[in-house]
């Protein structure tokens, strides 16, 4: 499941979702953004409801794009309770990708 | 993931698909793997008007998408994942990726290059925002404007001369006082108007906000520091081939490309290089998608021969 993250959400379907989500922030005009897109929708059809995905466009959202920190983006965070780790800046793979979420999980 | 096939690709570029469409039409099993979506360098070109067939252009990113759908349709497979150790000599070949090993009756390497990087701070967050590595693809972005080309070897002339004809003023930043560029590009870089030389220049900086502003050089025979406004800045440093996993298993040559002459084929038989990863003079979308047809006949060669 990916859906669209904003202001008027985030708490509802990240920090209180009651299950881990992963959140992408993007941008239209980010070229490498793109290639992630594909990526995110085989997880999504791999993990299901298991690990919903979020996508934040930080142009509509420049308020949420401040408060996580995306100077530099794809970025991703994987939000458990409330709680993020560490980001992932920009994963060259989709291993690279599916191992820092499952470093996390564990 | 099946764990044999006639033909593994090792990327899923422009080459990587157009050896998969004519090896599966040519009737051989056949897995791409690639490691994050298919299109490699192609993919963040936002407008290819170098590719015939697309009279208004076409974005790198959909054409790949498009190869990708073009080869699957005749029932090529296609894997992302990632490639972390390789077994070329040896009868099959296997491949270990990071969902388990595959063996191949061939391989073909389509790995491609990227640009060498500045390997400066916030270099990688610029891209698309200030800082580029190609002129042809993106020089239009900077109409008008003022860039910078960071290079002083052949490819850098040629990305000055072309952005010299877009863009209001092309500074060509280089690490030394003269360029390696041969002598008809040094006449004509001296001719036009518009590109001004900035010698001994060690770029130190990126400046930026949320775009590029210029660059921060020290003068490398003074060690005078200064600063160089400008919109965009062409990194024409050179390429590096993606061949770290090779290993030492095949030949390449001195700037790391792999050799195999038109015919794709490599030191090894049964392995094939096609696109940017082999030695060649012109490296294109269009001829990238050469190489994996001509490899496919190659393959074909190769495989009636075994049987």
């Amino acid at each position: 499941m990916i859906q669209t993250i904003t202001k008027e959400n985030f708490a509802a379907e990240v920090e209180n979702a009651g299950r881990p989500v992963l959140v992408e922030l993007w941008a239209p005009w980010c070229v490498y953004c793109r290639r992630l897109t594909p990526v995110l929708e085989r997880l999504s059809d791999k993990l299901g409801d298991g690990l919903p995905i979020g996508k934040i466009n930080i142009d509509d959202e420049p308020e949420l794009g401040q408060k996580l920190d995306a100077s530099t983006i794809p970025t991703l965070y994987l939000y458990q309770n409330g709680q993020h780790g560490e980001k992932l800046v920009a994963p060259s793979s989709q291993a690279q990708l599916e191992e820092w979420i499952n470093g996390q999980m564990a | 993931m099946e764990k044999r096939y006639d033909v593994v690709i090792i990327g899923g570029g422009p080459a990587g698909y157009s050896a998969a469409l004519y090896c599966v039409r040519a009737g051989f099993s056949t897995l791409v793997l690639e490691m994050l979506s298919a299109g490699g360098q192609m993919s963040t070109t936002t407008q290819v008007d170098n590719y015939p067939g697309f009279e208004d252009g076409i974005d790198g990113f959909e054409l790949a998408e498009k190869m990708q759908a073009g080869a699957e349709r005749f029932g090529a497979v296609s894997e992302f994942a990632e490639v972390t150790g390789l077994q070329l000599a040896s009868s099959p070949k296997i491949i270990s990726t990071s969902s388990g090993d595959v063996e191949a009756r061939t391989v073909v390497l389509a790995t491609g290059a990227a640009p060498r990087k500045l390997e400066l701070a916030d270099e990688e967050e610029l891209i698309g925002r200030g800082v580029a590595y190609c002129a042809t693809c993106d020089g239009m972005y900077y109409k008008d404007k003022v860039v910078a080309v960071a290079g002083g070897g052949n490819s850098a002339a040629a990305d000055a001369l072309t952005l010299s004809k877009i863009c209001k003023k092309v500074y060509l930043v280089h690490r030394r006082d003269s360029l390696r560029a041969g002598k008809g590009y040094l006449d004509a870089l001296t001719q036009a108007k518009n590109i001004e030389f900035v010698w001994n220049a060690q770029i130190d900086r990126l400046l930026h906000e949320e775009k590029l502003t210029g660059l921060a050089l020290t003068d490398r025979v003074t060690g005078k520091q200064t600063t160089l406004a400008c919109d965009g800045v062409f990194v024409a440093i050179g390429r590096v081939p993606n061949t770290a996993l090779l290993d030492g298993q095949l030949a390449l040559d001195a700037q790391g490309y792999i050799e195999a002459d038109e015919s794709t084929r490599t030191s090894l038989p049964g392995v094939f290089a096609a696109g940017d990863v082999r030695t060649k003079p012109l490296r294109q979308i269009v001829t990238a998608a050469a190489d994996g047809a001509v490899a496919s006949k190659y393959i074909e060669e190769y495989l009636q021969r075994q049987q």
